[in-house]
């Protein structure tokens, strides 16, 4: 084999990091220590999918050296319309490994380390190696809880522990670019309610009166599964699964006379599909690794700190500044503030903290400084506090009252203070 | 029954699974579409003076990346370049060991390697001489070129693209800056323009057609429905009911303005029952929510009447195109009834099944006998205008009535040129104004654009690409081409900021990054798929992207 010259080989990407631009700040230093500083930079990139695919060969192609991957995922046929590294041939082997291998094999030089497995895996050691954190998730879950983790690890008097968060997602045409410096910058906690779920269909609409073929489907996913094959744990990825649902939602929608349940939209409402393409990962992946490498060599000022891609109708984006929040569960100092009726059970407030856009707590348990309201683990403490589910907010807590809710997807404890309507 | 679940499920396809997630944006029509389609790509066009050329082309192979995954049914790609090292630092679709090979064919047998339902293959010819073949070009539905091109090839190759009324995408990417171009035909229709479901909601509550009106018997007894019942009725009713009530008090008038419609929400939500563990009813607040977006009169957008009134639609012969023809029935339509065809979906909203089911199926069976008015024109007017290639399918003729009041024609125009042509020239000039303007970064490259065409034609050598005089002379040329009339002028705070962005062009001179090239080569096959799916709404007709601050321009140039 040939010896490529690599100053040749790098000539594009070397004349930005050797050269100042019009833009670039005035106090950098352009030059060969400006690349061993890149080429040195350990860089993580959690997830390798459809944005972590396009985000590994970026930054493989610009001039990362030591570059590490995390999924806990396998490959499956539907990811072969976007997720360019993997083939036919590649199906059920882990996302991580096989990703790491193509990049490596391709770009001589660069070194990929993978890691099959959770991000809640690792501790903050792992993460305290790197230089910065690039995210393609396509789970708010994840996101929230890397976001807590490097917030957490910021250390006052040490600079090298704050780590830059780059993340993207994308749904369809549209995506969004964000970069996070954490304690220092709006994190991902405190732009929560810009990503709210969508609603849930209410649970009466799907067991007494269903009008939507999707509501045929939940009943048949949430409900006639349970009553009828709960000794089987329901498999999405299993099509003999899929295939019962859909059977299951079709004579439902007979009786009730609704048109409209297909295959396609009964795996699209029981796996949550969210429609994805190329060219979208392409664009979200490249404004992450582009800010990854001005990050890393100051050849350009970064993105401060969010810019959204909208493709339906033209090239749309919208680049602009996500505020810092002092009232943030994760990188304020104050309790979030959240109007409630003080007429709600207990319980009815538990079931709107999973949908309430700022707040997204699937299975919180919470108490206030004197007492602990409701608490699911352990057993008995779940029986002692059971009782409190039928009590008023009004009966439990005073107006204006904070309380700390806990959640098992995350390591910290959010604050927010109840402010009756 | 459930139970009974048949043993062989006919389930997906494993292409049909291998595609799901972008078949949930445009479905089997849409990839049918992309199937047939062939794109070529004009990755370089010669030599810059004595160095290979200084065109890397990876917004073109990245741009076809993303349309071969989805599986594009074949491609093309022109490059006469030889692979060189700074080739392998900005371009995953080579490897070492192609070094000194040919660029077309090796980015063609990796690019291949991602999607075995594709065809491809490789020209090492210059895209000049492949012209000469007359059954060259026919063959594809969009052509990318990569630039900077010589000028002169990207005239003769976008006119003939243009005599065949293929469109043309040219791109563009420099260090940080990237910018593209759609060249489409100047009449470019699109029915499946994919609006916001929340905007297309068509619900005639002011004007209900007599089926519609006659619901109202089902709650003449409102007030004494039980709780349940109550509870359960439509929002749609609901407004159709308090509409009755409120004209009885308005001379048979139905709330108009803003206030009205204010006082009319207040009266719907007076008559919600309060004395309940809710202390509300859901229904009714879905009615209150909907007075003010669903109380308008019908009215034609003039996006759509310009529709009308364009020549296509009125003069058709027999090679009119089934667009125009269906258009023009919807337009006799529109003239009869004062409305479009209905497009018959109708919102989720608390209700009983049955009674929404039956409430649906008002809306699509009015719909229906709409479309039928329709499809009868057409049939008429194809006889009329007979002998015609082929009947347009009942199905087209639905996904247009549907579709009637989104519908959109784009007006395409030829790639920007600073020729004189006086739209471009004022387009700019208004941008100009903006001091954040993208639009300095697009005459930047069209400096480039020039000093590449001098390189090419050895009228200077390739230092020029970094050389302060020649680029100080692209910026003098251009600003003299936009202050040809003698009201415009370009002020030195302008001027400086277009030297600026030719600054951070030369910085990697005329050389790509990976980044901005993938995510040009993102967008820019975002705008291939839109062209040749003929859904969603395509670029018109420049954008330009700036990696600096991570943002995006559009202008109409």
């Amino acid at each position: 084999m040939v010896a490529i010259d690599q100053k040749l080989r790098w000539k594009h990407l070397y004349n930005v990091l050797t050269r100042s631009g019009p833009f670039s700040d005035e106090d950098w230093v352009p030059g060969p220590e400006t690349i061993s500083t890149l080429e040195s930079s350990k860089i993580l990139v959690i997830g390798a999918g459809g944005l972590g695919c396009e985000i590994l060969k970026n930054l493989a192609l610009s001039g990362f050296k030591d570059i590490h991957v995390i999924d806990m995922d396998t490959i499956d046929i539907s990811n072969l319309n976007r997720q360019f590294l993997f083939r036919q041939s590649d199906i059920g082997k882990p996302k991580a490994e096989v990703a790491a291998a193509f990049v490596e094999k391709r770009v001589k030089g660069v070194k990929i380390t993978p890691y099959v497995g959770k991000i809640q895996d690792k501790d903050e050691d792992y993460y305290m190696q790197f230089k910065i954190v690039v995210c393609g998730l396509d789970s708010i879950e994840a996101r929230r809880w890397i976001n807590s983790t490097l917030v957490g690890m910021v250390d006052f008097e040490n600079p090298e522990s704050l780590k830059p968060i780059i993340d993207g997602g994308t749904e369809g045409f549209k995506g969004q670019a964000r970069v996070i410096l954490p304690t220092l910058s709006s994190c991902i906690e405190c732009q929560l309610d810009m990503h709210a779920p969508r609603p849930a269909v209410p649970l009466c609409t799907i067991a007494t009166i269903p009008r939507q073929p999707q509501h045929c489907i939940e009943w048949a996913h949430q409900i006639a599964w349970q009553e009828q094959r709960k000794d089987d744990t329901f498999d999405s990825d299993d099509l003999e699964h899929i295939g019962w649902i859909y059977n299951a939602a079709l004579e439902r929608a007979r009786q009730f006379q609704i048109p409209g349940v297909t295959f396609q939209m009964t795996q699209g409402v029981v796996k949550n599909i969210i429609p994805a393409i190329a060219s979208t990962n392409a664009v979200i992946a490249a404004a992450t690794t582009s800010e990854a490498l001005k990050i890393a060599t100051s050849c350009n000022p970064y993105l401060e700190n969010y810019m959204m891609y909208a493709g339906e109708e033209g090239v749309y984006t919208y680049t602009f500044e996500a505020e810092k929040k002092p009232d943030c569960p994760v990188c304020g100092n104050l309790a979030r503030a959240m109007t409630v009726d003080p007429n709600m059970t207990l319980e009815a407030f538990i079931e709107a903290l999973g949908e309430r856009p700022e707040a997204q707590l699937k299975k919180p348990s919470m108490r206030t400084e004197e007492k602990t309201l409701y608490q699911r683990f352990p057993p008995q403490l779940e029986e002692q506090t059971r009782p409190n589910l039928k009590l008023k907010l009004s009966d439990l807590i005073a107006d204006g009252q904070e309380i700390a809710v806990s959640d098992p997807a995350y390591t910290i404890d959010f604050r927010y203070r109840l402010d009756f309507s | 029954m459930t139970e009974a679940f048949p043993g062989a499920l006919v389930g997906p396809s494993s292409k049909e699974r291998k595609y799901d997630r972008q078949l949930r944006l445009w479905a089997a029509s849409g990839q049918q579409a992309l199937e047939e389609a062939r794109v070529l790509l004009v990755n370089s066009d010669g030599p810059w003076g004595k160095q290979s050329t200084g065109v890397s082309g990876v917004v073109g192979v990245e741009t076809l990346k993303n349309l071969v995954l989805p599986g594009i049914g074949g491609f093309t790609i022109v490059d006469p370049a030889m692979v060189t090292e700074p080739d392998l630092g900005v371009n995953f679709f080579l490897e070492e060991d192609s070094l000194g090979k040919s660029r077309a064919q090796e980015t063609c047998r990796l690019l291949k390697e991602l999607n075995p339902d594709v065809e491809g293959n490789s020209e090492s010819k210059p895209v000049t001489e492949l012209l000469q073949d007359p059954e060259f070009l026919p063959q594809f539905k969009l052509v990318l070129v990569s630039g900077p091109a010589n000028k002169s090839t990207l005239i003769t190759l976008s006119s003939a693209a243009k005599a065949l009324g293929i469109p043309v995408l040219y791109t563009r990417s420099v260090g940080f800056y990237s910018t593209f171009s759609l060249q489409l035909p100047a009449v470019f229709p699109i029915v499946e323009t994919h609006p916001d479901p929340e905007s297309t909601q068509d619900l005639r509550l002011l004007n209900p057609w007599p089926e519609l009106a006659a619901t109202l018997a089902s709650i003449s007894n409102l007030e004494t429905l039980d709780d349940h019942q109550h509870g359960h009725v439509p929002y749609i009713l609901l407004l159709l009911h308090y509409l009755e009530k409120w004209k009885e008090t308005h001379d048979g008038n139905v709330p108009s303005n803003y206030k009205e419609k204010t006082a009319f929400r207040d009266l719907v939500r007076s008559g919600a029952r309060t004395a309940n563990p809710e202390g509300g009813e859901e229904n009714y607040d879905e009615a209150v929510a909907a007075v003010l977006k669903s109380l308008n009169p019908f009215t034609l957008r003039s996006s759509i009447r310009e529709i009308f009134e364009m020549d296509e639609c009125n003069n058709l012969t027999s090679e009119t195109a089934d667009f125009w023809l269906i258009a023009s029935a919807i337009r006799e339509f529109y003239t009869k009834h004062n409305v479009l065809p209905l497009p018959g979906s109708l919102p989720d909203m608390k209700a009983q099944s049955a009674d929404y089911v039956s409430l649906q199926n008002i809306y699509k069976s009015k719909a229906r006998k709409d479309m039928a008015e329709v499809i009868e024109v057409v049939r008429r007017l194809e006889a009329e205008l007979s002998p015609r290639p082929a009947q347009i399918a009942d199905k087209d003729i639905e996904v247009f009535c549907k579709n009637a009041a989104h519908i959109k024609v784009i007006h395409g125009r030829d790639l920007p040129q600073l020729n004189g042509e006086k739209y471009t020239v004022k387009a700019i000039n208004n941008a100009l104004g903006d001091p954040e303007s993208l639009v300095s970064a697009f005459l930047g490259f069209d400096i480039l654009d020039s000093i590449i065409t001098d390189i090419q034609s050895g009228k200077q050598n390739e230092k020029a690409l970094d050389s302060a005089l020649a680029w100080e002379a692209g910026v003098d040329r251009v600003i003299q081409s936009l202050t040809l009339e003698a009201s415009a002028a370009i002020n030195e705070e302008t001027k400086q900021r277009i030297v600026q962005r030719t600054q951070e062009l030369r910085r990697t001179q005329g050389g790509e990054l990976h980044n901005v090239s993938a995510l040009t080569g993102g967008l820019v096959a975002q705008e291939a798929l839109k062209v040749i799916t003929r859904q969603y709404v395509p670029l018109d007709n420049t954008c330009v992207f700036d990696g600096i601050k991570s943002r995006s321009e559009m202008y109409r140039l």
